[in-house]
C-alpha cells in the first residue's frame, strides 16, 4: 500500500461519501487485522506505526486515539506538526482505525494528549532524527549544523532537502526511541497556541461526514426492537404484521434480538413500530425509590482499599468532635444527541465495521467473539459521532450492525432511536458514599473514613448489548472499573481509611461517564471536607491551602479566591426569598495530575426550592497547555454539562426498564439556565501536559453543594440537587 | 408512491415517496444527500434537525415532506458553505463554537432565523431562542457569543 493512497484528502472528506471511503481504506478485502507482508505497521513501538511521509514530503500520522468531538485531532497535529517543524497542512491524520492505527488504548480517562499525544511527540521526535541523519549524509554536513524549517531540512551555504527527497531511498522505520532529542518548548511555534480546529468549518456547513451520514452502495437500514422489559424473552414474532408495509421489510431475529431490515430507513422505521411480538412479563429491577437501600444491601465481592494512614477507629473513638454523613448520586445516561449509529458489512468473511466508538482495537476483539470470526478478520473504522462522553452505546450499535450483515449478507446501517439510546446505552450507576470525620479538642482534622459502594469491575469491556440478547458471547462483564481514583484525599490526615466496596451487581447495565467514580468520590469527599471545616469553624479555603502542602495545588486555590473575591461575602438580596451562596470544592487528580479549584455562586428560592448556578470560576493546572482555547473550550463544556447532570438528572425507572426515554422525561440543562463560567488557565510549558477532558467535571457538584450549604445554611447530599430535596432541607431542623 | 416537488436551497427537486407521513428530515438527507438536518430524537425536542420553511425555523424530523407544497426550504448547506459561510457560520468559526457539533446545525437554523427578525438580538434573546434547543457537550457559551457576534457584524 502506498503511502499516498493513504493520504486522506480533507477536501474529498468533505464532499463525498465514496472518497471517504477510498481514503480511509486499505482496500475492504484486505482488511484483516495483521495486514498483509508489505501492508501497514500498527506497532505502538515503532515510527512506522504512527507516520508515513510520501513523496511530495506530506506526513500523514496514525492515531489509536480519537476525537470525541475534543478537538482531539487538532491538538494531536499539532503536537506532531511542532516535532518535525512541519506547517499543519502538510499533516494529515489517521484516527482510530484498526488495519492502520496503533492500538493506544481507549479514548477516555484524559488520556489523549497525555498519553497518546506522548506516543506521537516522541514518535516525531524519532523521525525527526532519524531526517536529520539522513540529510546530515546527503549533505555531508554534521546533523548539529542543520535546522528544519517548515518541512525542509537546510543545511550549510544554503543547501536544503525537503522530507520528501529524505524518503525517497525508502521509508523512515524504525523502533521509537523514547530518548530522542524533544524541541525546547522555548521553540515551540505551533504547541501552545489556540490553532482552529480543522474539523469546525465542515462542521457549521454541512460536509462533516459522521458517523450517522455514512452509507455504502446496496446498503439497507434496520432499527433494533428491544425487549419491553430488561430481561424478558422473545416468545413469538407475527412477520405477517410487516410484510403489507413498501420497502422490502425483513425481520430478523436471533435469540432475544429481533430487528428490522429494509431498503429504506423510513420504512425501517416504519416496520420497527408496527412489528408484533410477543415478550415474556418479566420485572426484575428493583424499587428507585429505595434505590440506595438495595445498592447498600447488594453483596460485596471485594474491597478496594485506596488509602490507610494511622489507626483511624482509635482516632474516631479518641475525637473531641465525630461527624458521620452520608451522600448518594443518581444514575445517569450519557445524553448523546446523536443517538449511537454504525454500518457494517461482511465481503468473503471479511468483516469491516464503521463505528464512533471511542476504543475500536478493544471493540475488535469484541465483535470478532461475538461474530465467531477470527480477530483478524474484523476490522473497526471510527467515524465521529455526536460526544460520548464515555462507552455509550456507539458499541452496541456496531454489535447490532455486525450481527445483521452476517444475517442479511448486505452492508447494513443502524441507527438507534431516541428510546434505544436514553433506554439501552449503559449508565453510571448509582452510588452511596458513607463519611465519617473526627476533630481534636483544638479543632485540628484527625480523622477521615470514606466507604464508596460501586459495581465491580472484572473486565475491560461493557458487554455487547446485541450479543447478550442473541445468546452469543460478548467478551464483557459488569463494568465500570477504574472508579476507584479519587476516593482518597489529597489531604493530610492522620489517621485516615478510605474503602472501596465492590458490588456484585447494579440495577442497569453499567458503565463509564465522564470522569466517572471521580465525580461522585470528589462529591462525598470535597462536601465533607465542607462540613468538617464548618465543624472546625474553618475557612473552607484556608483550610485546604493548610492540609495539601502542595504549591501548584494551592495556587489554583488562591487563584480561585482572587477570582471570585471569596475572602468578601456576598451581598443578599433584600427581600429574603432568595439566598446567594458560594462553594469552593479543590482536585488534584487521581493524587497525581491536574489540578482544579472551583467556586460555585448560586442563587436558591426559599420558598420553591429552585435552584440556579448563576457563575463558575475555575482555576485550572494541567501542567503544559497545547491548545489554550480547545482546553478551555473542555472546561467550560465540564462545567456546563456537569451543572446540568447535578441539578436536573437522574434516569427514572420502573420495576421493568428505563422510562426516562427521552428529552422530556430526562431533562437537561438549556440555555437560559446555563452559568457565566470564569476560567483561568495556568500554563506550565516545560512540565508534561496533563489530561483536561474530566478533571474540572469532578469539582461541580461539591461546589455547587457547598455553595448551597452556604446560601440556605442546609446540607443537600444527594444529586440531583432537585428542589423538592431544598425544600426537604430547609423544613429539616 | 407519491411524486413530491420541493424547492431545496432555491433548487427545484422531485422525490419519491411512498408513505405521505415520512418526515421531511429523511427526504433531505437520504434522498438529497443532505447531511446538515441531523437525527437527534425524531420528536422535536432538541432541534439537531432543524431547517428553515419560508423562513421559518422548523423540526424537519417532525413535519411530514408531503404537508412543505410550495414551501421554501432552505438547510445548513443551503446558508452558505466553507468557501463563503453564512455571516452565523463564520461567527461559529471565529469564536471555536463547536465541540461534537452534532447540535450545531440547529444552533445555526435557529439563530438565522432569530436574526432575520431581529438583527442584534441580547443575550438574554438570544438565550430564549435557543431555550428548545440542546446541546449535550456544554458548548452554550461559545454558541451565545457567536450569534451576538454574528449579530453584532
Amino acid at each position: 500500500m502506498s503511502v499516498s493512497a493513504l493520504r486522506l484528502s480533507r477536501r474529498g472528506l468533505l464532499r463525498s461519501t465514496a472518497a471517504l471511503v477510498v481514503s480511509f481504506s486499505v482496500p475492504l478485502r484486505s482488511a484483516g487485522a495483521q495486514p498483509a507482508a508489505g501492508g501497514k505497521s500498527v506497532s505502538p513501538n515503532a515510527v512506522e506505526g504512527f507516520l508515513a511521509i510520501d513523496a511530495t514530503g506530506h506526513v500523514t500520522a496514525f492515531a489509536g486515539k480519537v476525537d470525541l468531538g475534543t478537538g482531539m485531532q487538532t491538538t494531536l497535529m499539532q503536537i506532531v506538526a511542532e516535532e518535525l517543524d512541519l506547517p499543519l497542512d502538510r499533516l494529515t491524520l489517521v484516527q482510530g482505525d484498526t488495519a492502520l492505527t496503533p492500538d493506544q488504548g481507549p479514548t477516555s480517562g484524559s488520556l489523549s494528549v497525555e498519553r497518546g499525544g506522548m506516543q506521537l511527540r516522541h514518535a516525531a521526535a524519532t523521525a525527526r532524527q532519524a531526517l536529520l541523519a539522513r540529510a546530515a549524509t546527503r549533505l555531508g554536513a554534521p546533523a548539529g549544523a542543520l535546522r528544519i524549517q517548515d518541512g525542509t531540512v537546510f543545511g550549510p551555504g544554503g543547501a536544503q532537502l525537503g522530507f520528501g527527497a529524505l524518503v525517497a531511498d525508502g521509508p523512515v522505520t524504525m523502533p521509537i526511541d523514547p530518548a530522542a532529542p524533544l524541541k525546547p518548548p522555548a521553540d515551540y511555534k505551533l504547541v501552545g497556541r489556540s490553532v482552529p480546529r480543522i474539523d469546525i468549518p465542515g462542521k457549521v456547513t454541512g460536509g462533516f461526514v459522521y458517523m450517522q451520514d455514512f452509507r455504502l452502495p446496496g446498503m439497507l437500514h434496520a432499527r433494533v426492537i428491544r425487549p419491553p422489559a430488561i430481561g424478558a424473552t422473545l416468545q413469538h414474532v407475527d412477520e405477517a404484521s410487516v410484510q403489507a408495509l413498501p420497502g422490502h421489510v425483513r425481520v430478523v431475529r436471533r435469540g432475544n434480538f429481533l430487528a428490522v431490515v429494509a431498503d429504506t430507513e423510513w420504512a425501517a422505521i416504519k416496520a420497527s413500530q408496527t412489528l408484533t411480538a410477543t415478550w415474556s412479563d418479566t420485572a426484575i429491577l428493583p424499587d428507585q425509590a429505595t434505590i440506595y437501600d438495595y445498592v447498600r444491601a447488594t453483596k460485596v465481592v471485594h474491597d478496594n482499599v485506596t488509602s490507610d494512614v494511622g489507626d483511624v477507629d482509635a482516632a474516631l473513638a479518641g475525637a473531641a468532635h465525630r461527624l458521620s454523613a452520608s451522600y448518594d448520586f443518581a444514575i445517569h445516561t450519557h445524553g448523546s444527541i446523536g443517538p449511537s449509529c454504525a454500518v457494517a458489512q461482511v465481503v468473503d468473511g471479511q468483516v469491516t465495521c464503521w463505528t464512533a466508538s471511542q476504543s475500536v482495537h478493544t471493540l475488535r476483539t469484541q465483535l470478532a467473539a461475538m461474530a465467531g470470526v477470527p480477530v483478524a478478520n474484523m476490522r473497526c473504522i471510527y467515524l465521529a459521532g455526536a460526544g460520548c462522553y464515555g462507552r455509550n452505546g456507539h458499541e452496541d450499535a456496531a454489535a447490532d450492525a455486525v450481527l445483521l450483515a452476517q444475517a442479511v449478507g448486505q452492508p447494513v446501517r443502524v441507527q438507534w432511536m431516541r428510546q434505544d439510546e436514553h433506554g439501552w446505552d449503559p449508565k453510571g450507576p448509582p452510588v452511596v458514599i458513607d463519611m465519617q470525620g473526627g476533630l481534636d479538642a483544638a479543632g485540628h482534622l484527625a480523622a477521615w473514613r470514606g466507604a464508596f459502594f460501586y459495581p465491580d469491575a472484572t473486565s475491560q469491556n461493557v458487554p455487547l448489548l446485541g450479543g447478550d440478547l442473541a445468546g452469543l458471547p460478548s467478551d464483557g462483564q459488569l463494568n465500570p472499573g477504574n472508579i476507584v481514583n479519587d476516593s482518597a484525599v489529597p489531604y493530610h490526615v492522620p489517621a485516615m481509611r478510605t474503602v472501596v466496596h465492590r458490588l456484585a451487581s447494579t440495577p442497569l447495565r453499567p458503565s463509564w461517564i465522564r470522569t466517572p467514580g471521580r465525580m461522585q468520590n470528589t462529591f462525598a469527599n470535597e462536601a465533607f471536607f465542607d462540613e468538617l471545616a464548618a465543624a472546625a469553624g474553618a475557612d473552607p479555603l484556608d483550610l485546604r491551602v493548610r492540609l495539601i502542602d502542595d504549591p501548584r495545588g494551592a495556587e489554583v486555590l488562591h487563584r480561585v479566591a482572587a477570582m471570585c473575591g471569596w475572602h468578601t461575602r456576598l451581598a443578599q438580596p433584600a427581600d429574603g426569598k432568595t439566598a446567594i451562596g458560594r462553594g469552593l470544592s479543590y482536585l488534584y487528580y487521581e493524587l497525581y495530575r491536574t489540578y482544579v479549584a472551583a467556586v460555585a455562586e448560586v442563587v436558591v428560592d426559599r420558598t420553591t426550592g429552585d435552584l440556579r448556578v448563576r457563575r463558575f470560576y475555575v482555576a485550572h493546572d494541567c501542567g503544559q497547555i497545547i491548545n489554550p482555547d480547545g482546553a478551555r473550550n473542555q472546561i467550560e463544556g465540564n462545567v456546563i454539562q456537569t451543572v446540568s447532570r447535578v441539578v436536573k438528572e437522574a434516569v427514572t425507572f420502573d420495576r421493568k426498564m428505563v422510562t426516562s426515554l427521552d428529552w422530556a422525561s430526562y431533562p437537561i440543562l438549556t440555555f437560559p439556565e446555563v452559568p457565566e463560567v470564569v476560567i483561568e488557565m495556568i500554563d506550565r510549558p516545560d512540565t508534561p501536559p496533563w489530561g483536561v477532558g474530566e478533571a474540572t467535571a469532578a469539582v461541580v457538584p461539591a461546589a455547587i453543594a457547598n455553595a448551597v450549604h452556604d446560601a440556605i445554611g442546609r446540607r443537600v447530599r444527594s444529586v440531583p440537587i432537585t428542589p423538592d430535596k431544598i425544600k426537604q432541607a430547609l423544613q429539616g431542623a | 408512491m407519491a411524486s413530491l416537488a420541493l424547492n431545496v436551497n432555491s433548487r427545484p427537486v422531485t422525490v419519491t415517496v411512498d408513505d405521505p407521513d415520512m418526515p421531511l428530515l429523511y427526504v433531505l438527507r437520504n434522498e438529497l444527500g443532505l447531511r446538515g438536518p441531523r437525527f437527534g430524537c425524531g420528536l422535536g425536542q432538541c432541534g439537531a434537525c432543524t431547517v428553515h420553511v419560508d423562513g421559518q425555523a422548523v423540526r424537519s424530523c417532525s413535519v411530514p415532506a408531503s404537508s412543505i407544497g410550495a414551501g421554501k426550504i432552505v438547510t445548513l448547506e443551503g446558508l452558505g458553505s466553507v468557501e463563503h459561510p453564512h455571516k452565523l457560520q463564520q461567527a461559529f468559526i471565529d469564536e471555536q463554537a463547536v465541540q461534537c457539533g452534532y447540535c450545531i446545525n440547529g444552533m445555526i437554523m435557529q439563530a438565522a432565523a432569530l436574526l432575520a427578525r431581529s438583527p442584534h438580538p441580547s443575550e438574554d434573546d438570544i438565550r430564549q431562542e435557543l431555550a428548545n434547543n440542546l446541546c449535550r457537550c456544554g458548548t452554550h457559551l461559545r454558541i451565545v457569543r457567536a450569534i451576538r457576534r454574528a449579530g453584532e457584524a
